[in-house]
């Protein structure tokens, strides 16, 4: 056997190992779009909080008049009482949930998951709608329930209340905790929990002493991120707290934004959201990675379900009624309304039409386009942002480039800049000339790219630190470059991950409100705020057709990626 | 001449030494083994060679040209080399037939002949049939046969092995082995195989290099190694041996209950505390005294184990402290407590530094 090999280098044409002028290059490249779509709507919102509207001097001006009312501040402590109330009844709904499919024998634990990937599907400001429907003063349904039920004069709730927008926030934010407290459950061995029974303690004290205590980190962990998720939520407090009169943290600075806009003041009111967020995530972040929660690294053994007996159908009842309020009331009386004449004469026949589906698709203005948009827009995004934090992470995790490690610093950034808190910075960096991209596609796409960055990143790295480096040193050793190295094994090893990546991202992107309804113009609405708009005019039956042609359109991808990944691919703990 | 020269190559990192000073030199077609502990640096050296990592002191040269220095090192990629990864490293996109073309293919070989090369060296090693398996279908052992089959097959200037064995169960590890030589011995590439079993470098290698906290403990072929090694960490990491050590008394060495005529020994000379190593299968049992001019000392049987192939005897010289080991083949059997006597040639005692 003999072989054509390439010929040898010589010495007189030695290669350095880092090759300055590429890899050098692509790094440069990388940290300059990185410095555009992460420092520098930062460094902006900082520098336009401290700057006079018309001079461009420096002043303290704008922190004067966003603090200096007294219902300002009434706005910032609502946020934080929101934050509180939410996060706490989210822990009611999913703790018990997640304990129960994680570690019992309670029926229905497939459709369980199931149904919480049905509720984290589910925009909140879908919800929030749904929720007028159900529980609006008078005219909602559980009310007129309540009053053919009792003959009494009215119904007993009203949505547009403090207690109503927790509840509806709550309903929408708690499959964070179940995802965490899942992940966290599904590391605690039976052997530890054998241990406690055989050291005489029952069932209920081994929960108390050794399996919640396991998991209290992670649980935590995901009261904070459902906090955070209720003190940057834009939408459901809009259309909830607005007609309920009063104010909280992100209507405020909706309504600095309003005409005039005044960005300035905006952009000084947004910084307590900020501080808030980037010291909760370093909180959530030290309590998870805490040593001495040694089942949460290591192997978990053994895990047989507890048997809960007879309790075992009372679990399966607070499952479907934590389900009842999070999925089927809604989704039953979005239908409803969707295929309605008019939502609140019923479900009788002849109120039955297709009118609303028609008008939605075909002759509204811009609904249709703004479908569209959604999935062009978030369809961009989504490849920007795999293409983007793949090269990142191979840069990092291959160690090519000294201190790589800042640009997978700049990619998880954004996790802790809140949507709305990006858009300011993203329109007082890039709305004024020279680049004037206000109202452009390219501004939505680019915000939505810096958004969606930490998640990409987080799977890009995971997928890449999955692949053995021997995997490419083999392509290398047998005379193929590292780009071969690239096409050939890596790209094909890593589709499914990326495939999963990219619709980790997508699917979120089309819903995307809170940053987009301070950078969306004319002809560049999505279709959140098209829904948005549409309950500020009260139209719930176009409304609720739109809001189902988006989840609708959702399900093929849904499908796909659990075709692609498993069936549990959006509840992973790494996908959050 | 040489094919492959090491000269004094190092690896830092950071405050870590670890290779330092290593010097080598492979002839053409010859087999050599790193062997040592894990963390000795036989997998830095590897990889150094492979043009992985450059080396942060030295150079290498093959066939003459400069390969690998500080400054300038020439990719993977343009080395013709080709190396065997502790995982495999077989990837499970491509199929075995795809997996093992791979090199020609990069070389630019036209189909035909990709295809004829594949087929004869995967009948070689016996996989030919399982040509259009994944990798996921294929067992430990087969997967290795492809990795074997996919290095083999690009006929590289060097063969690399990195604990190509060490995922193998105890069987089929025995089986490679043999198979590795045999390949070798048919297609006389040069070699450079990273192990840390010593039996494993034993039955494959011309020489072995046995490596110590970066540095080299002694390069010799696999008897001399074991018959003569020169260090302390040697005489202790191949094989098993029993540490003597003696101090000079007039023209004696005096060791823990016996003494030898310094005459007899291998360097004997100089003050202090000389050390021996003595391997168990060096020393004989018997229940008379013997006679001649070998050593032969009274000694008490203190404890025994049976292995099957041999006895594993601890036997204590009447006024010593320490027992020595000693091997016997299964037929030589004494009871525990009686008496015996150790048969020694004091020149089967080694002196090591």
């Amino acid at each position: 056997m003999t072989v054509a090999v390439p010929a040898l280098v010589t010495p007189q044409a030695p290669r350095r190992l880092l090759s300055f002028d590429s890899t050098w290059l692509l790094w440069i490249a990388i940290i300059a779009v990185l410095l555009f779509l992460v420092v520098s709507p930062f460094v902006y919102l900082v520098i336009t909080s401290f700057t006079a509207e018309r001079t461009g001097e420096f002043t303290f001006a704008n922190y004067a008049a966003a603090y200096g009312r007294a219902r300002y501040i009434d706005a910032l402590v609502n946020s934080l009482k929101l934050g509180a109330a939410a996060a706490a009844l989210a822990g009611l709904f999913a703790v018990p949930l997640a304990w129960a499919v994680a570690r019992t024998d309670m029926p229905g634990r497939g459709l369980t998951r199931m149904l919480v990937l049905a509720t984290f599907i589910t925009p909140p400001y879908t919800g929030a709608v749904a929720w007028i429907l159900l529980a609006g003063p008078n005219a909602g349904w559980l009310n007129r329930f309540y009053v053919l039920l009792t003959g009494a004069e009215a119904g007993p709730l009203n949505i547009y209340s403090f207690p109503g927008l927790a509840l509806v926030i709550a309903l929408y934010s708690f499959p964070y905790i179940f995802i965490f407290t899942t992940a966290a459950l599904e590391l605690v061995s039976s052997e530890m929990e054998d241990a406690a029974n055989i050291l005489g303690a029952g069932a209920w004290r081994t929960m108390r002493r050794v399996t919640l205590p396991l998991a209290l980190p992670a649980i935590l962990g995901g009261l904070i991120i459902c906090f955070l998720e209720a003190i940057a939520l834009f939408g459901s407090p809009a259309m909830i707290a607005i007609p309920a009169r009063f104010n909280v943290v992100t209507t405020q600075l909706f309504q600095f934004f309003g005409n005039p806009v005044r960005v300035e003041v905006a952009a000084a009111y947004a910084m307590p959201l900020l501080g808030v967020t980037i010291l909760l995530i370093l909180i959530q972040r030290l309590m998870t990675r805490r040593k001495g929660f040694v089942a949460l690294t290591g192997k978990g053994g053994e895990r047989r379900p507890i048997q809960l007996g007879p309790w075992r159908w009372a679990m399966f009842g607070y499952a479907m009624f934590v389900a009842a309020l999070a999925v089927f009331l809604p989704y039953l009386f979005l239908i409803q309304a969707a295929f309605a004449k008019a939502w609140g004469r019923g479900f009788g026949l002849e109120n039955l039409s297709l009118r609303n589906f028609h008008f939605v698709l075909f002759e509204h203005g811009t609904a249709a386009k703004s479908v569209i948009n959604s999935f062009l827009y978030a369809g961009v995004s989504a490849t920007a942002v795999v293409i983007l934090t793949l090269g990142v992470a191979y840069i990092v995790t291959r160690r090519l480039v000294p201190f790589g490690g800042v640009l997978g610093f700049l990619c998880i950034a954004p996790f802790v800049i809140p949507g709305i808190v990006l858009a300011i910075g993203f329109y007082a960096a890039y709305a004024p000339p020279p680049l004037a991209l206000y109202g452009t596609a390219l501004i939505l796409i680019l915000a939505f790219t810096t958004r969606f960055l930490p998640i990409g990143y987080v799977n890009a790295s995971a997928a890449l630190r999955s692949l053995n480096p021997e995997m490419e040193e083999a392509v290398r050793v047998l005379g193929g470059s590292r780009l071969t190295a690239l096409r050939r094994v890596v790209a094909p090893l890593l589709k499914r991950s990326l495939l999963g990546a990219w619709l980790l991202i997508f699917i979120p992107a089309t819903r995307e409100l809170s940053a987009a309804i301070f950078l969306y113009g004319p002809n560049t609405k999505v279709a959140s705020v098209m829904i948005f708009d549409m309950s500020e005019e009260g139209n719930f039956e176009y409304l609720s057709a739109l809001a189902l042609i988006l989840q609708v359109l959702t399900l093929p991808l849904l499908w796909i990626g659990q075709k692609a990944l498993g069936k549990d691919f959006m509840l992973r703990r790494d996908a959050t | 001449m040489s094919k492959l020269v090491l000269k004094n190559i190092a690896r830092r990192y950071g405050a870590v030494e670890a290779v330092a000073d290593f010097s080598l030199e492979l002839g053409q077609g010859e087999f050599v083994s790193l062997l040592g502990p894990s963390g000795c640096g036989k997998t830095t050296t590897l990889r150094m060679i492979a043009g992985f990592a450059p080396p942060s002191a030295g150079s290498i040269e093959m066939d003459g040209r400069h390969i690998s220095s500080p400054s300038s090192v020439v990719p993977p990629e343009k080395r013709r080399m080709s190396m065997i990864f502790q995982s495999y490293a077989i990837w499970p996109n491509m199929t075995v037939a795809e997996n093992v073309g791979f090199g020609l293919q990069v070389r630019r070989l036209g189909r035909a002949e990709i295809d004829r090369k594949v087929d004869a060296i995967l009948d070689i090693v016996q996989m030919r049939g399982l040509k259009g398996r994944y990798p996921a279908e294929l067992s430990g052992g087969q997967q290795q046969r492809v990795a074997l089959a996919r290095a083999i097959v690009v006929e590289p200037e060097v063969l690399l092995l990195d604990e190509p064995l060490s995922n193998l169960d105890a069987n089929l590890r025995e089986e490679m082995r043999f198979e590795i030589r045999r390949l070798h011995d048919e297609f006389k590439i040069t070699t450079v195989y990273v192990t840390h079993d010593q039996s494993e470098a034993m039955v494959t290698s011309d020489r072995i290099v046995v490596m110590n906290k970066g540095r080299i403990e002694q390069v010799d072929a696999p008897h001399k190694l074991y018959a003569r090694p020169r260090s302390r960490f040697v005489a202790g990491f191949i094989g098993r041996t029993n540490f003597l050590e003696g101090q000079r008394q007039g023209s004696d060495v005096r060791f823990d209950g016996f003494a030898v005529a310094a005459a007899r020994l291998e360097a004997a000379n100089g003050a202090g505390a000389l050390l021996y190593s003595l391997r168990p299968q060096a020393i004989g049992l018997s229940a008379r005294e013997g006679s001649g001019d070998r050593l032969t000392i009274e000694a008490e049987i203190a404890a025994r184990s049976y292995l099957g192939e041999y006895w594993d005897y601890q036997v204590r010289p009447l006024s010593a402290g320490k027992a020595l080991r000693v091997s016997t083949g299964p037929a030589a059997v004494f009871e525990v407590g009686s008496r015996a006597w150790l048969d020694i040639n004091p020149g089967d005692m080694v002196r090591i530094e």
